[in-house]
């Protein structure tokens, strides 16, 4: 007898359940068909965006529960990353803000072309995403102290710093500047858009250039930190703030954790580039939980007043 | 200056090599055998070794302009000051932490006018390449270099930067210490500096590790340079998800001097000597000169105020964009 017969007549043999009219030690526990297969046709998912699980802990919330805990995990505190439409609902006042310059689209002016060009990169994410790149900015009331706002959209390629980014930070400085109002970034980032090349690597000098301005000015400009924060945001204006703030436990450095693991060849220390850290060598003012966040600021707003 | 036995060869320079070796054997065949004269025959093959130098840098693809940029014979930082400059007096330390070998710095003249020169400086040998870090700087070297920015400033002497880095120092230790924030506070305060600034990438231009030092009034590049956003290895290792890829990343990147140019990034290109400014270092310190002091002369024509304004101009006016 083959291998293969032999299997099927075994399964055959194995009886299938059929419930005793008494109740008493049913079958149960024998598995009456092996390998039970939903076509992937009839497999369903949950639907997207109603349940999270925090990638720290595991603990699954409802999105809707975490949304109003400021998408902090209530088990174990961990910050989920979020983008500028969140930042916005969770720093304004009454969610209300106007958007700036979002008219301002990405170019691919080199031609750039990897294992996808960077214009085919471009038009994935807008029809993918609403966002229109990887910066957005608004201005409104923060506990009814007016400020401009600048957030980064981690999710359009990276939250990378290109064109687009410097213009509407360079911008965003001279609207801070006509109406006297304070200037915040928020930060969340891998650094510059490689395929802008040499042009996204200026941003950091031309955003620079701005808080100078800014600064002679007389104007507040505070930078936020969060998880990640990296390469050229940390090299120019992310650690060029009046004050530079950060939420827990995010990663924030120069070059990236891989990169220094590759040079120095050894194991990176525990905590190693967390906000943790970073306070403790000098480089924040201090850090602040999401839900003390609008609060906070206000409060360095009123600091900061004359 | 090198010697014929101790200059080393990249691949595609291999052909220059035969030639001088063909030299060098006339030359041994000369003093054996004194009846014949051999110096026309030398005189020839020196020519050919000239013309040899001069096709190869006029048709090289952008990764052997790397390939070049980063030529072990190549004249680093302090070679270029010595060679261009009199009374130069090497400045060191942060006044903080250390005093970083990769960033070198100090005042000298050129042609009796004082200037604070600054650069990243690389080792020639091993020894020396270790102890330079690679040129690879920390964040002490940012800091010294604002340092010493700063006392030009104070003085009113121009500064003249050399960029040669393959980027900023990626370490523990350079992460404690900041080496992002060193970086950005050059950044910025190079902004504000009155006196002009001009800044020449003489090797490699790395990133923000590069930038640390180069805010300025003109950007000049040397023909055999790059200066990019990353190395062609790092992008082709991110982006291509693989080493062998770096040729191709070196062309998407547009990193060389030339194209640099065209796209509005640079003020200047400085021509090297034929073959790549390795083959001659008092010439590439000579011709540098001239672009420098020409540069300088025109950038003093302008009050500070207006440069520092033209200064933020000139970055504010880099990007590409559409608006709808």
């Amino acid at each position: 007898m083959s291998q293969a017969e032999s299997t099927e007549n075994k399964k055959n043999t194995i009886p299938l359940y059929t419930p005793k009219p008494d109740g008493n030690t049913p079958l149960w526990y024998q598995r009456p068909r092996k390998n039970i297969v939903t076509p992937t046709s009839e497999k369903r998912d949950t639907p997207q965006g109603l349940w999270d699980k925090c990638p720290q802990c595991n603990l699954i919330k409802l999105t809707k529960d975490l949304e109003a805990n400021y998408f902090i995990c209530p088990k174990c505190q961990h910050h989920y990353r979020i983008g500028s439409h969140d930042y916005f609902n969770i720093l304004f006042d009454n969610k209300q803000y106007e958007p700036l310059f979002d008219n301002i689209f990405s170019k691919d002016f080199l031609g750039f072309t990897d294992l996808k060009s960077y214009q085919q990169r471009l038009d994935d994410i807008y029809t993918h995403t609403d966002l229109k790149d990887s910066m957005r900015v608004g201005y409104g009331k923060v506990l009814g102290e007016e400020i401009v706002i600048a957030c980064m959209d981690f999710d359009f390629i990276g939250g990378s710093l290109g064109s687009v980014m410097g213009e509407k930070f360079a911008r965003a400085v001279d609207v801070c500047i006509s109406k006297r109002v304070p200037y915040m970034i928020i930060c969340k980032s891998g650094g510059a858009r490689m395929m802008e090349s040499a042009f996204s690597l200026m941003q950091l000098a031309k955003t620079s250039s701005k808080l100078v301005q800014l600064s002679e000015a007389k104007l507040p400009y505070i930078s936020l930190l969060t998880d990640p924060s990296f390469g050229g945001i940390s090299a120019s204006f992310g650690m060029l703030g009046d004050i530079n703030i950060a939420e827990p436990d995010a990663l924030i450095g120069f070059a990236g954790p891989r990169v220094i693991k590759e040079t120095i060849k050894r194991e990176l220390p525990e905590g190693f580039q967390r906000s943790e850290f970073l306070l403790e060598h000098g480089f924040l003012d201090f850090i602040v939980s999401r839900d003390k966040l609008q609060a906070k600021i206000h409060q360095m707003m009123v600091l900061f007043k004359n | 200056m090198l010697t014929t036995q101790n200059r080393q060869f990249l691949e595609f320079e291999k052909n220059i090599k035969e030639i001088l070796d063909q030299i060098e054997e006339t030359k041994n065949l000369a003093v054996k055998n004194k009846t014949i004269d051999y110096t026309p025959t030398i005189k020839q093959l020196a020519l050919t070794a000239v013309e040899k130098r001069r096709e190869l840098t006029s048709n090289l693809t952008p990764w052997q302009r790397v390939q070049l940029s980063r030529h072990p014979d190549r004249p680093y930082a302090l070679k270029l000051i010595e060679k261009m400059s009199t009374n130069f007096v090497e400045l060191h330390g942060d006044r903080n932490y250390k005093d970083d070998k990769a960033m070198i710095g100090g005042f000298a003249q050129l042609d009796g006018e004082t200037m604070m020169f600054i650069g990243q400086q690389k080792g020639t040998n091993t020894k020396s390449r270790q102890l330079r870090n690679f040129g690879m700087a920390n964040p002490e070297g940012y800091r010294k270099a604002l340092r010493l920015m700063k006392l030009a400033d104070k003085f009113n002497k121009p500064i003249i930067t050399l960029v040669d880095t393959p980027g900023a120092f990626p370490g523990i230790e350079a992460e404690e210490r900041g080496q992002g924030e060193a970086i950005a506070r050059n950044i910025y305060e190079m902004f504000k500096f009155s006196v002009p600034i001009i800044v020449v990438v003489i090797g490699e231009g790395a990133s923000g590790g590069a930038l640390g030092i180069g805010v300025g009034d003109r950007v000049l590049m040397l023909e055999n340079t790059w200066y990019s956003v990353i190395s062609p290895e790092s992008c082709s290792s991110i982006l291509w998800r693989s080493w062998d890829k770096k040729a191709t990343a070196a062309e998407q990147l547009k990193l060389t001097a030339t194209d640099m140019l065209k796209n509005g990034l640079i003020e200047e290109i400085v021509p090297e000597p034929f073959g790549g400014s390795h083959w001659d270092y008092d010439e590439t310190a000579q011709i540098l000169k001239k672009y420098i002091k020409k540069n300088l002369t025109e950038l003093q024509t302008l009050d500070s105020k207006t440069r520092i304004d033209k200064r933020i101009e000139r970055y504010n006016k880099l990007g590409h964009w559409i608006e709808r």
